[in-house]
Protein backbone atom coordinates (compact mmCIF):
# COMPACT_ATOMS: atom_id res chain seq x y z
CA UNK A 1 0.00 0.00 0.00
CA UNK A 2 0.93 3.36 -0.36
CA UNK A 3 2.28 5.28 2.43
CA UNK A 4 -0.16 8.47 4.12
CA UNK A 5 2.59 11.11 3.98
CA UNK A 6 0.60 14.31 3.17
CA UNK A 7 -2.90 12.27 2.96
CA UNK A 8 -3.22 13.18 7.07
CA UNK A 9 -3.28 16.90 6.51
CA UNK A 10 -5.04 16.56 2.94
CA UNK A 11 -7.80 15.54 5.15
CA UNK A 12 -7.50 17.87 7.83
CA UNK A 13 -7.76 20.57 4.93
CA UNK A 14 -10.89 19.15 3.75
CA UNK A 15 -12.50 19.03 6.83
CA UNK A 16 -11.58 23.17 7.20
CA UNK A 17 -13.16 23.65 3.66
CA UNK A 18 -16.29 21.92 4.24
CA UNK A 19 -16.57 23.43 8.10
CA UNK A 20 -15.90 27.21 6.59
CA UNK A 21 -18.32 26.37 3.79
CA UNK A 22 -20.89 25.06 6.68
CA UNK A 23 -21.36 21.88 5.12
CA UNK A 24 -20.31 20.04 7.80
CA UNK A 25 -20.24 20.25 12.11
CA UNK A 26 -16.89 19.04 13.88
CA UNK A 27 -19.26 17.77 16.53
CA UNK A 28 -21.25 16.08 13.78
CA UNK A 29 -18.36 14.14 12.91
CA UNK A 30 -17.15 12.92 16.12
CA UNK A 31 -20.58 11.75 16.73
CA UNK A 32 -20.48 9.60 13.39
CA UNK A 33 -16.97 8.41 14.41
CA UNK A 34 -17.82 7.95 18.06
CA UNK A 35 -21.26 5.47 17.03
CA UNK A 36 -18.73 3.54 14.74
CA UNK A 37 -16.22 2.77 17.60
CA UNK A 38 -18.57 1.84 19.93
CA UNK A 39 -20.64 -0.44 17.42
CA UNK A 40 -19.24 -4.42 16.94
CA UNK A 41 -19.06 -7.88 16.97
CA UNK A 42 -20.95 -8.28 20.50
CA UNK A 43 -23.97 -7.13 18.63
CA UNK A 44 -23.66 -10.01 16.13
CA UNK A 45 -23.03 -12.38 18.53
CA UNK A 46 -25.89 -11.64 20.31
CA UNK A 47 -28.26 -12.63 17.20
CA UNK A 48 -25.92 -15.94 17.02
CA UNK A 49 -26.43 -17.02 20.39
CA UNK A 50 -30.38 -16.45 20.47
CA UNK A 51 -30.63 -18.55 17.27
CA UNK A 52 -28.60 -21.22 19.08
CA UNK A 53 -31.08 -21.43 22.25
CA UNK A 54 -34.10 -20.15 20.92
CA UNK A 55 -35.66 -22.87 17.53
CA UNK A 56 -38.72 -20.55 17.02
CA UNK A 57 -35.85 -17.56 16.75
CA UNK A 58 -33.73 -19.40 14.86
CA UNK A 59 -36.79 -20.21 12.29
CA UNK A 60 -37.27 -16.28 12.27
CA UNK A 61 -33.53 -15.35 11.50
CA UNK A 62 -33.44 -17.88 8.82
CA UNK A 63 -36.34 -16.44 6.98
CA UNK A 64 -36.40 -12.62 7.45
CA UNK A 65 -32.52 -12.12 8.96
CA UNK A 66 -33.69 -7.96 8.99
CA UNK A 67 -36.72 -8.44 11.28
CA UNK A 68 -35.18 -10.97 13.61
CA UNK A 69 -31.90 -8.77 13.72
CA UNK A 70 -34.37 -5.67 14.57
CA UNK A 71 -36.17 -7.92 17.52
CA UNK A 72 -32.53 -7.07 19.16
CA UNK A 73 -32.90 -3.64 18.51
CA UNK A 74 -30.28 -3.64 15.50
CA UNK A 75 -30.25 -2.25 12.45
CA UNK A 76 -29.37 0.79 10.43
CA UNK A 77 -27.29 1.38 7.77
CA UNK A 78 -25.31 -1.22 5.94
CA UNK A 79 -27.56 -3.64 7.55
CA UNK A 80 -30.81 -2.88 5.49
CA UNK A 81 -31.46 -6.20 4.14
CA UNK A 82 -30.09 -8.89 6.30
CA UNK A 83 -29.84 -12.49 5.03
CA UNK A 84 -28.59 -14.91 7.75
CA UNK A 85 -26.44 -18.42 6.78
CA UNK A 86 -26.07 -21.37 8.56
CA UNK A 87 -23.21 -23.53 8.77
CA UNK A 88 -23.47 -27.40 9.16
CA UNK A 89 -21.57 -30.27 8.76
CA UNK A 90 -22.18 -30.14 5.45
CA UNK A 91 -21.68 -26.72 4.52
CA UNK A 92 -19.35 -23.34 5.60
CA UNK A 93 -20.32 -20.30 4.43
CA UNK A 94 -17.61 -17.32 3.67
CA UNK A 95 -18.42 -13.36 3.03
CA UNK A 96 -16.31 -11.13 0.97
CA UNK A 97 -17.33 -8.17 -1.04
CA UNK A 98 -15.02 -8.44 -3.93
CA UNK A 99 -16.24 -5.37 -5.61
CA UNK A 100 -15.78 -2.85 -2.58
CA UNK A 101 -16.19 -3.90 1.15
CA UNK A 102 -19.86 -4.45 2.06
CA UNK A 103 -20.08 -5.66 5.48
CA UNK A 104 -23.05 -5.98 7.66
CA UNK A 105 -22.03 -2.47 10.31
CA UNK A 106 -25.03 -3.32 12.49
CA UNK A 107 -24.35 -6.55 13.48
CA UNK A 108 -20.52 -6.82 13.09
CA UNK A 109 -19.37 -2.94 13.82
CA UNK A 110 -16.97 -2.12 11.03
CA UNK A 111 -14.79 -4.43 9.31
CA UNK A 112 -11.35 -5.01 10.22
CA UNK A 113 -7.90 -3.85 8.21
CA UNK A 114 -8.07 -7.67 5.97
CA UNK A 115 -11.19 -7.63 5.26
CA UNK A 116 -11.23 -4.61 2.87
CA UNK A 117 -7.52 -5.94 1.58
CA UNK A 118 -7.28 -7.03 -2.15
CA UNK A 119 -5.62 -10.22 -0.67
CA UNK A 120 -8.58 -11.03 1.01
CA UNK A 121 -11.02 -9.78 -2.24
CA UNK A 122 -8.99 -11.49 -4.70
CA UNK A 123 -8.67 -14.73 -3.07
CA UNK A 124 -12.04 -15.49 -1.68
CA UNK A 125 -13.81 -16.44 -4.49
CA UNK A 126 -11.19 -18.54 -6.49
CA UNK A 127 -9.46 -20.14 -3.06
CA UNK A 128 -10.91 -20.17 -0.04
CA UNK A 129 -9.49 -23.12 1.11
CA UNK A 130 -6.38 -21.68 1.10
CA UNK A 131 -7.08 -18.15 2.49
CA UNK A 132 -9.19 -19.76 5.36
CA UNK A 133 -5.24 -21.39 6.23
CA UNK A 134 -3.90 -17.90 6.08
CA UNK A 135 -6.55 -17.40 9.55
CA UNK A 136 -5.62 -20.77 10.80
CA UNK A 137 -8.62 -22.25 9.68
CA UNK A 138 -8.75 -26.15 8.56
CA UNK A 139 -12.06 -27.77 7.02
CA UNK A 140 -12.95 -30.96 7.13
CA UNK A 141 -12.23 -32.19 3.42
CA UNK A 142 -16.29 -32.98 2.93
CA UNK A 143 -17.81 -29.93 3.95
CA UNK A 144 -18.12 -27.75 1.26
CA UNK A 145 -17.67 -24.36 0.90
CA UNK A 146 -20.34 -21.78 0.01
CA UNK A 147 -18.90 -18.19 -0.52
CA UNK A 148 -21.25 -15.06 -0.88
CA UNK A 149 -20.04 -12.26 -2.65
CA UNK A 150 -21.67 -8.75 -1.27
CA UNK A 151 -22.55 -7.41 -4.48
CA UNK A 152 -25.83 -5.79 -4.06
CA UNK A 153 -27.41 -4.30 -0.61
CA UNK A 154 -27.83 -7.49 0.92
CA UNK A 155 -25.64 -7.95 4.00
CA UNK A 156 -24.56 -11.67 5.00
CA UNK A 157 -23.85 -13.12 8.63
CA UNK A 158 -22.57 -16.27 8.94
CA UNK A 159 -24.67 -18.65 12.49
CA UNK A 160 -21.76 -20.77 13.10
CA UNK A 161 -22.11 -24.09 14.57
CA UNK A 162 -22.62 -24.05 18.26
CA UNK A 163 -19.59 -26.12 19.78
CA UNK A 164 -19.95 -28.64 21.75
CA UNK A 165 -20.02 -28.94 25.16
CA UNK A 166 -22.13 -26.16 25.79
CA UNK A 167 -25.18 -27.88 26.69
CA UNK A 168 -27.54 -26.12 28.79
CA UNK A 169 -25.59 -22.70 28.55
CA UNK A 170 -27.26 -19.08 28.70
CA UNK A 171 -27.28 -17.33 26.09
CA UNK A 172 -24.95 -14.66 27.50
CA UNK A 173 -22.39 -16.87 28.35
CA UNK A 174 -22.96 -18.52 24.57
CA UNK A 175 -22.27 -14.93 22.80
CA UNK A 176 -18.88 -14.80 24.66
CA UNK A 177 -17.96 -17.75 22.22
CA UNK A 178 -19.20 -16.00 18.82
CA UNK A 179 -15.71 -14.21 17.77
CA UNK A 180 -16.34 -11.31 14.67
CA UNK A 181 -14.54 -13.80 12.71
CA UNK A 182 -16.75 -17.03 12.81
CA UNK A 183 -19.34 -14.36 11.97
CA UNK A 184 -17.69 -13.71 8.31
CA UNK A 185 -16.89 -17.23 7.87
CA UNK A 186 -12.97 -16.69 8.23
CA UNK A 187 -12.78 -18.13 11.90
CA UNK A 188 -14.69 -20.89 13.90
CA UNK A 189 -16.59 -20.22 17.57
CA UNK A 190 -14.14 -20.93 20.72
CA UNK A 191 -14.79 -24.18 22.29
CA UNK A 192 -15.11 -24.19 25.79
CA UNK B 1 -16.59 -0.58 -15.74
CA UNK B 2 -13.73 -2.54 -15.78
CA UNK B 3 -11.83 -1.12 -13.21
CA UNK B 4 -9.29 -2.01 -10.53
CA UNK B 5 -12.28 -2.67 -7.84
CA UNK B 6 -13.12 -6.13 -9.28
CA UNK B 7 -10.62 -7.86 -7.73
CA UNK B 8 -12.67 -11.23 -7.36
CA UNK B 9 -9.83 -13.81 -8.97
CA UNK B 10 -7.05 -11.63 -9.13
CA UNK B 11 -3.45 -13.31 -8.12
CA UNK B 12 0.00 -11.83 -6.33
CA UNK B 13 -1.47 -9.85 -3.48
CA UNK B 14 -0.10 -12.27 -0.60
CA UNK B 15 -1.28 -13.96 1.53
CA UNK B 16 -4.44 -12.10 4.26
CA UNK B 17 -2.04 -10.23 6.94
CA UNK B 18 -4.47 -10.57 10.12
CA UNK B 19 -3.52 -8.41 12.95
CA UNK B 20 -5.20 -8.45 16.57
CA UNK B 21 -8.00 -6.29 16.32
CA UNK B 22 -6.72 -2.80 17.37
CA UNK B 23 -9.54 0.31 16.98
CA UNK B 24 -11.61 0.38 14.04
CA UNK B 25 -10.09 3.72 12.64
CA UNK B 26 -5.90 2.89 12.48
CA UNK B 27 -5.26 6.81 12.59
CA UNK B 28 -7.04 10.15 13.57
CA UNK B 29 -7.51 10.95 9.95
CA UNK B 30 -9.42 7.85 8.87
CA UNK B 31 -12.13 8.49 11.64
CA UNK B 32 -12.14 12.07 10.14
CA UNK B 33 -12.20 10.53 6.47
CA UNK B 34 -15.22 8.13 7.58
CA UNK B 35 -17.21 10.62 9.26
CA UNK B 36 -16.74 13.16 6.58
CA UNK B 37 -17.93 10.50 3.81
CA UNK B 38 -20.99 9.71 5.83
CA UNK B 39 -22.00 13.22 6.56
CA UNK B 40 -21.95 14.28 3.21
CA UNK B 41 -23.69 11.42 2.06
CA UNK B 42 -26.76 12.56 4.58
CA UNK B 43 -26.49 15.68 2.44
CA UNK B 44 -28.13 13.48 -0.18
CA UNK B 45 -26.77 15.09 -3.41
CA UNK B 46 -25.01 11.53 -4.41
CA UNK B 47 -25.96 8.02 -3.92
CA UNK B 48 -24.02 5.22 -2.18
CA UNK B 49 -24.06 3.62 -5.96
CA UNK B 50 -22.24 7.07 -7.05
CA UNK B 51 -19.73 7.05 -4.28
CA UNK B 52 -18.80 3.25 -4.99
CA UNK B 53 -18.55 4.51 -8.69
CA UNK B 54 -16.48 7.60 -7.69
CA UNK B 55 -13.89 5.15 -5.87
CA UNK B 56 -13.61 2.28 -8.34
CA UNK B 57 -13.16 4.29 -11.55
CA UNK B 58 -9.50 5.69 -10.21
CA UNK B 59 -7.10 4.89 -12.63
CA UNK B 60 -6.20 1.29 -11.44
CA UNK B 61 -2.75 1.92 -10.55
CA UNK B 62 -3.69 4.53 -7.91
CA UNK B 63 -6.80 2.32 -6.70
CA UNK B 64 -4.27 -0.08 -5.97
CA UNK B 65 -1.51 1.96 -4.04
CA UNK B 66 -4.03 3.90 -2.18
CA UNK B 67 -5.16 2.60 1.33
CA UNK B 68 -9.05 2.17 1.78
CA UNK B 69 -9.75 5.17 3.51
CA UNK B 70 -7.18 7.23 1.18
CA UNK B 71 -9.60 5.84 -1.41
CA UNK B 72 -12.57 7.42 0.30
CA UNK B 73 -11.25 10.89 0.38
CA UNK B 74 -10.14 10.82 -3.28
CA UNK B 75 -13.35 9.79 -4.23
CA UNK B 76 -15.23 12.59 -1.64
CA UNK B 77 -13.31 15.00 -3.31
CA UNK B 78 -14.17 14.17 -6.87
CA UNK B 79 -17.99 14.00 -5.92
CA UNK B 80 -18.25 17.51 -4.16
CA UNK B 81 -16.29 19.11 -7.44
CA UNK B 82 -18.51 17.16 -9.72
CA UNK B 83 -21.59 18.45 -7.81
CA UNK B 84 -20.09 22.16 -7.32
CA UNK B 85 -19.80 21.89 -3.77
CA UNK B 86 -15.99 23.00 -3.33
CA UNK B 87 -13.65 24.01 -6.20
CA UNK B 88 -9.90 22.85 -7.49
CA UNK B 89 -8.52 26.07 -6.40
CA UNK B 90 -9.67 25.90 -2.72
CA UNK B 91 -8.38 22.16 -2.25
CA UNK B 92 -5.04 23.86 -3.55
CA UNK B 93 -5.22 26.61 -0.95
CA UNK B 94 -6.49 24.75 1.65
CA UNK B 95 -9.23 26.89 2.77
CA UNK B 96 -12.48 28.49 1.59
CA UNK B 97 -12.57 31.04 -1.02
CA UNK B 98 -16.09 31.61 -1.77
CA UNK B 99 -19.48 30.97 0.14
CA UNK B 100 -20.84 27.33 0.20
CA UNK B 101 -23.89 26.12 -1.99
CA UNK B 102 -27.12 25.15 0.11
CA UNK B 103 -26.63 21.37 0.85
CA UNK B 104 -29.35 19.18 0.91
CA UNK B 105 -28.74 18.75 4.83
CA UNK B 106 -26.08 19.85 7.29
CA UNK B 107 -26.34 16.92 9.85
CA UNK B 108 -26.48 18.35 13.37
CA UNK B 109 -24.78 16.28 16.25
CA UNK B 110 -28.03 15.59 18.15
CA UNK B 111 -29.63 14.07 14.47
CA UNK B 112 -26.54 11.91 14.30
CA UNK B 113 -27.79 8.89 16.43
CA UNK B 114 -31.44 8.70 14.56
CA UNK B 115 -29.79 9.38 11.18
CA UNK B 116 -27.32 7.05 11.40
CA UNK B 117 -29.53 4.09 13.00
CA UNK B 118 -32.58 5.05 10.68
CA UNK B 119 -33.32 2.33 7.87
CA UNK B 120 -32.77 3.30 4.28
CA UNK B 121 -34.05 0.52 2.32
CA UNK B 122 -33.38 -0.35 -1.50
CA UNK B 123 -36.23 -2.31 -2.26
CA UNK B 124 -39.41 -1.26 -3.68
CA UNK B 125 -42.73 -2.21 -4.78
CA UNK B 126 -42.73 -5.01 -7.54
CA UNK B 127 -44.39 -4.21 -10.90
CA UNK B 128 -43.87 -6.78 -12.45
CA UNK B 129 -43.40 -10.61 -11.68
CA UNK B 130 -40.05 -12.12 -11.08
CA UNK B 131 -38.58 -13.49 -14.59
CA UNK B 132 -36.59 -16.78 -12.73
CA UNK B 133 -37.62 -18.77 -9.88
CA UNK B 134 -35.60 -20.55 -7.08
CA UNK B 135 -33.55 -23.41 -8.86
CA UNK B 136 -33.49 -21.88 -12.75
CA UNK B 137 -30.63 -22.30 -14.18
CA UNK B 138 -29.47 -18.67 -15.85
CA UNK B 139 -26.42 -17.22 -17.50
CA UNK B 140 -24.26 -13.51 -16.52
CA UNK B 141 -24.65 -11.63 -19.30
CA UNK B 142 -21.19 -11.21 -20.66
CA UNK B 143 -21.48 -7.16 -20.90
CA UNK B 144 -18.47 -4.58 -20.08
CA UNK B 145 -20.45 -1.32 -19.33
CA UNK B 146 -17.89 1.67 -19.17
CA UNK B 147 -20.81 2.87 -16.27
CA UNK B 148 -21.50 1.55 -12.89
CA UNK B 149 -22.46 -2.17 -12.19
CA UNK B 150 -22.67 -4.47 -9.69
CA UNK B 151 -21.39 -7.80 -11.81
CA UNK B 152 -17.98 -8.99 -10.91
CA UNK B 153 -16.16 -10.22 -14.11
CA UNK B 154 -15.23 -13.20 -13.04
CA UNK B 155 -19.05 -14.20 -13.40
CA UNK B 156 -20.01 -12.70 -16.87
CA UNK B 157 -20.97 -15.05 -19.14
CA UNK B 158 -21.26 -18.06 -16.65
CA UNK B 159 -24.06 -20.23 -15.96
CA UNK B 160 -25.62 -20.79 -12.50
CA UNK B 161 -28.65 -21.61 -10.68
CA UNK B 162 -31.19 -19.08 -8.44
CA UNK B 163 -30.53 -19.59 -5.20
CA UNK B 164 -33.09 -16.91 -3.78
CA UNK B 165 -35.20 -13.82 -4.48
CA UNK B 166 -34.72 -10.67 -2.33
CA UNK B 167 -37.20 -8.68 -4.08
CA UNK B 168 -37.02 -5.52 -6.20
CA UNK B 169 -34.23 -3.34 -5.42
CA UNK B 170 -32.71 -0.04 -6.97
CA UNK B 171 -30.32 -0.87 -9.98
CA UNK B 172 -26.84 0.41 -9.31
CA UNK B 173 -25.85 1.02 -13.13
CA UNK B 174 -28.74 3.45 -13.47
CA UNK B 175 -28.97 5.51 -9.61
CA UNK B 176 -24.92 5.85 -9.73
CA UNK B 177 -24.92 8.02 -12.59
CA UNK B 178 -28.36 10.06 -11.57
CA UNK B 179 -30.06 8.09 -14.34
CA UNK B 180 -32.65 7.26 -11.96
CA UNK B 181 -33.39 4.02 -9.59
CA UNK B 182 -34.80 1.95 -12.47
CA UNK B 183 -35.76 -0.94 -9.52
CA UNK B 184 -35.39 -4.64 -10.59
CA UNK B 185 -35.55 -8.25 -9.55
CA UNK B 186 -32.78 -8.82 -7.51
CA UNK B 187 -31.25 -12.63 -7.10
CA UNK B 188 -28.67 -14.93 -5.39
CA UNK B 189 -27.30 -16.81 -8.23
CA UNK B 190 -25.00 -19.84 -7.15
CA UNK B 191 -22.11 -20.65 -8.94
CA UNK B 192 -20.08 -23.74 -9.20
CA UNK B 193 -16.69 -22.99 -8.73
CA UNK B 194 -15.74 -25.12 -11.64
CA UNK B 195 -17.78 -23.01 -14.11
CA UNK B 196 -15.95 -19.75 -12.85
CA UNK B 197 -12.92 -21.15 -12.57
CA UNK B 198 -12.46 -24.39 -15.19
CA UNK B 199 -11.93 -27.98 -14.56
CA UNK B 200 -8.73 -27.79 -11.98
CA UNK B 201 -11.49 -25.74 -9.48
CA UNK B 202 -12.45 -27.01 -5.89
CA UNK B 203 -15.01 -29.47 -6.90
CA UNK B 204 -16.96 -28.97 -3.43
CA UNK B 205 -16.83 -24.60 -4.12
CA UNK B 206 -19.71 -22.68 -4.99
CA UNK B 207 -19.53 -19.05 -5.10
CA UNK B 208 -22.74 -16.81 -4.77
CA UNK B 209 -23.73 -13.42 -5.99
CA UNK B 210 -26.78 -10.92 -5.86
CA UNK B 211 -27.09 -10.06 -9.55
CA UNK B 212 -30.64 -7.88 -10.99
CA UNK B 213 -32.64 -9.28 -13.21
CA UNK B 214 -31.23 -7.40 -16.47
CA UNK B 215 -27.50 -8.97 -15.45
CA UNK B 216 -28.94 -12.38 -16.32
CA UNK B 217 -30.52 -14.27 -19.64
CA UNK B 218 -31.37 -18.00 -20.12
CA UNK B 219 -28.65 -20.18 -20.42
Amino acid sequence: MADDTGTPQRVEALETILVEKGYVEPAALDAIAEIYEDVGPKNGAKVVARCWVDAAYRERLLTDATSAIAELGFGGRQGEHMVAVENTPEVHHLIVCTLCSCYPWPVLGLPPAWYKSPAYRSRAVIDPRGLLADFGVTLAESQRIEVHDSTAEIRYLVVPMRPPGTEGWLEDKLAELVARDSMIGTGLPRVP
Amino acid sequence: MNGAADLGGMMGFGPVVVKPDGPPFQAEWERRAHAMVIALGAAGHWSIDASRYARESLPPAEYLTSTYYEIWIKALVKLLIAHGLVDADELASRRSLRPGAKLGRVLRPDEVPAVLAARRPYERPAEAAARYAVGDRVRARNMHPTGHTRLPRYARGKIGVIERLHGVHVLPDSNAHGAGEHPGWLYSVRFAATELWGDDADPTLSVSIDAWESYLQAP
